[in-house]
């Protein structure tokens, strides 16, 4: 029994996850890695001496600190604007019947089959007439292509579940709509809408193909600079790979802070639909 | 009682959402669908014109695009076919009660949320031609007497992104399918055991047809977004070497960055087509049961 255990599932799911996880070990040590053991004759797999040179270098030499404030901007304000115009727009789905509704909610489903390339075409040259080329606007804009139809998607998710009997009892207490919602629904909502905004973090903060069109020297983001990184360096693995890491950190720790709520609100819709 | 008139607030709160999106989407579409028939070409701005088919014409006849579609379709083929297949696995695993699981389902999402920047990043220098560690583990295993330049020969580079995307996209059908395995009534398995169903028996039969609308939905979405995916390509090998990589979404990025935004226009708005007719028959579904 305990061997059919091991053979059935220790060992194909070690073999997965080693797949899984084996880049992101590679990356870290490459970016602790000294560079004549980097680019010495043989590969080590656990670095002989660990260094923390290059990370001084990415800060100090190429002022990664600007990228990163960057991608913190665009990130929080498409997260902010995203969340308070989809949390709208999910209650009234879920809360009101009125006509037009279902076109409405279509009209938002149907916004994830446009291709990105095929909004970016348009969208570059909008927002070159407005003069908002190269602000970080023209990023939180071009993100809500995306943010939006997936929030009002998982918001209205997470709202139908919660039962209107909640709110009614507090407007019959006298309470408008409007205070029922921000002292009954908001703080039981509160979780989903945070796991939602952890999402639109996420993606914003991960995109490139927008951001390599809309941003210049000046509002970078951490994708695009890493790339340029690339181009720049041409193979300066350990500061390329300092620079990975400190994207990621971020990242995860958000993610598994969300992790649960997020999982939650994505099957959601296909499991019970 | 509800009253008669009009109630406006759902409305109201639907409009800021919407002005948005229209914005940002909608009158973008339609303008997509003007450039298209211009010489939209903004290294050129004096020589904007109406052009008719012709972006479209040329599009037809243009040997690169056609690579482009075919490469296209190996791409979400294989890419999505094995992300399905090692997903399905992963979640097969996951569902089985050990200790550390709850860790463990967490952790191998991270690739999910990985930037496809660095995914592109990380693989490109496990492949490296002179100090990668792909290299240096086949020839430890004797699969290799050398080391090869993954990335920049044509025989090897497609297999090589291929497996990255496969790499990205393994983790959400994996957890898609796992939520779809979790709400399986147990009394069904129960049922076929007692009836002597053998492991495979169950899963065909159970597993498999109880998860047929997770799978449908999760194999779409990942349809739109591999195909739509630009980054992972672009960061790995720019869509080279000669064109060997390169998806359509690769080439009509490769196209705006250049802004030949008409004929770039034209290209997107066939992806487009392309994937509403993958899409339209699950949307209708999706409709029909609001």
């Amino acid at each position: 029994m305990r061997w059919k255990r091991i053979v059935s599932l220790y060992i194909p799911l070690g073999t997965i996850l080693l797949f899984l996880l084996f880049p992101f070990y590679w990356t870290f040590i490459t970016s602790m890695k000294p560079e004549h053991e980097l680019y010495g004759s043989t590969v080590t797999y656990w670095p002989k001496e660990l260094t923390l040179a290059s990370y001084q270098k990415l800060f100090g030499e190429f002022n990664f600190l600007l990228p990163m404030w960057n991608s913190f901007l665009v990130a929080t304000i498409t997260t902010f604007v995203t969340l308070f115009v989809s949390t709208l727009a999910a209650y009234s789905f879920t809360r009101y019947e009125f006509k037009g509704k279902s076109l409405l909610m279509g009209l938002f489903l149907t916004n994830n089959m446009f291709p990105n390339v095929l909004l970016l075409i348009p969208l570059f040259a909008i927002m070159r007439s407005f003069d908002l080329l190269y602000t970080p606007i023209s990023l939180v804009m071009a993100y809500a292509t995306f943010t939006i139809p997936f929030s009002v998607w998982m918001l209205t998710g997470y709202l139908k579940d919660l039962p209107n009997a909640l709110e009614e009892a507090a407007m019959i207490d006298g309470a408008n709509r409007a205070t029922a919602f921000i002292k009954v629904i908001l703080p039981v909502l509160m979780p989903s809408i945070v796991a939602t905004g952890v999402y639109i973090f996420i993606q914003s903060w991960n995109e490139y193909t927008f951001a390599v069109l809309f941003t210049n020297e000046a509002t970078r983001t951490i994708p695009v600079t890493l790339k340029n990184l690339i181009g720049q360096l041409g193979v300066q693995w350990d500061l390329l790979t300092a620079g990975g890491i400190i994207t990621i950190i971020p990242v995860c720790i958000m993610f598994f802070f969300a992790q649960k709520k997020l999982i939650e609100g994505m099957t959601a819709g296909s499991v019970k639909g | 009682m509800r009253r008669k008139n009009i109630n406006i607030w759902p409305y109201l709160l639907v409009l800021p959402a919407l002005l948005i999106v229209t914005f940002v989407v909608f009158i973008p579409v339609i303008e997509a669908i003007f450039m298209s028939f211009q010489s939209y070409d903004l290294r050129r701005p004096d020589k904007i014109a109406y052009l008719g088919f012709r972006n479209f014409a040329d599009m037809f006849s243009d040997p690169i695009f056609w690579l482009a579609f075919k490469n296209t379709i190996i791409w979400v083929v294989f890419g999505v076919g094995l992300q399905f297949l090692f997903g399905f696995i992963l979640a097969l695993l996951l569902n089985q009660s050990f200790r550390g699981r709850g860790i463990i389902r967490a952790v191998s999402l991270i690739p999910w949320a990985t930037p496809g920047v660095l995914i592109g990043l990380m693989w490109k220098w496990i492949y490296d031609g002179n100090y990668g560690v792909l290299n240096d583990l086949l020839i430890k295993l004797g699969l290799l007497d050398q080391g090869i330049t993954f990335l920049s020969q044509t025989s090897t580079a497609f297999g090589s992104v291929i497996v990255t995307i496969i790499w990205q996209g393994i983790p959400f059908f994996a957890i898609m399918i796992l939520a779809g395995l979790q709400v399986i009534s147990r009394e069904m398995y129960e049922a076929a055991d007692i009836d002597g169903a053998s492991k495979l028996q169950k899963l065909i039969h159970i597993t498999i047809p109880s998860l047929k609308n997770v799978i449908i939905i999760t194999i779409l979405l990942r349809i739109i977004w591999v195909s739509n995916s630009v980054d992972i390509i672009h960061n790995m090998t720019g869509g080279g070497p000669s064109y060997s990589t390169q998806t359509l979404s690769v080439y009509i990025f490769n196209k705006a960055t250049v802004l030949d935004l008409g004929y770039s226009s034209s290209m997107a708005l066939f992806l487009m087509f392309m994937l509403a007719m993958v899409a339209v028959p699950y949307l209708k579904n999706a409709f029909k049961e609001r």
